[in-house]
């Protein structure tokens, strides 16, 4: 029960947490460069753009129900385990979800990096 | 790429990672979280660990929103992996857990993938018929320099 419950979270974690980046990226995207905005409009009008769109919010509640499987997993599996193992497979289902939903240019550079970075989040495990 | 922008990537790292590091001390204090009592999981913020490490989690989130507004997804999250490579250091150097040469490896494949990509242009240039439908303003600073 310990092993089902620790990977069910681990894939929990893994689906919100693609989603929530997705979305995020692409509320942040519309938004625009928020250095530039935050020194022609300031702080205030950068927060209100931001919390307009809605992608940001639904990215925030994906995020949300990311960190509570990430907490409801981190109960029964070790750390070590729990966390390499979540990170790395959202690394390849972001690379894989960034060119489907934001049509961002993942060129073979893109792709290795993102299979080294989970590869060598999964040796952090052994 | 400016200086700024590689201080707001080393900004996404270092939250994460100690935000991370906190909330894992946190959990285990709290203990096993059950399927029966879910909602309980709501009052693991009480703890302060768990509370200091949201507080770092909220940094870490405001860093990574500035990374998103110019740079790729598919740019920001093997760009800070680098997080991955401190909680390392952190579990040898702080909690003296013992590293292996496994995890040695680890750390070089992390390191060799946030050279690889960083290597590479920050942001999509979306030529002709994304522009419209995908960016109402035009993204500024091209990112494309290393």
């Amino acid at each position: 029960m310990k092993h089902a419950y620790t990977w069910g979270a681990i894939l929990a974690v893994v689906l919100a947490s693609t989603a929530g980046d997705v979305l995020l990226s692409r509320a942040m995207k519309k938004v625009g460069d928020v250095g530039t905005l935050w020194r022609s409009a300031g702080l205030l009008a950068v927060a209100g753009r931001i919390l307009r769109r809605p992608s940001f919010l639904l990215g925030i509640f994906m995020m949300a129900v990311s960190f509570f499987s990430l907490l409801f997993a981190l109960s029964w599996g070790d750390v070590s385990l729990v966390a390499p193992a979540s990170a790395s497979l959202t690394f390849v289902a972001n690379a894989v979800a960034a060119k489907i939903f934001l049509h961002e240019h993942v060129d073979h550079r893109r792709w290795i990096a993102a299979l080294l970075v989970a590869g060598g989040v999964v040796l952090l495990a052994a | 790429m400016t200086f700024r922008k590689y201080l707001v990537l080393a900004g996404v790292t270092l939250f994460a990672a100690i935000g991370d590091t906190f909330l894992a001390r946190g959990m285990k204090q709290v203990g096993n979280v059950s399927l029966h009592g879910l909602p309980d999981i709501v009052f693991s913020i009480l703890n302060p660990w768990v509370a200091l490490g949201i507080f770092f989690l909220l940094g870490f989130f405001a860093a990574y929103m500035m990374a998103l507004s110019w740079a790729d997804l598919t740019y920001v999250l093997p760009a800070t992996s680098l997080g991955y490579v401190l909680l390392t250091l952190i579990a040898k150097f702080f909690l003296h857990e013992q590293v292996t040469t496994m995890r040695w490896l680890g750390v070089v494949l992390i390191s060799a993938g946030v050279g690889f990509v960083t290597q590479g242009p920050a942001l999509t240039r979306h030529p002709s018929r994304h522009n419209q439908r995908d960016r109402e303003p035009e993204p500024v600073g091209t990112g494309a320099e290393p």
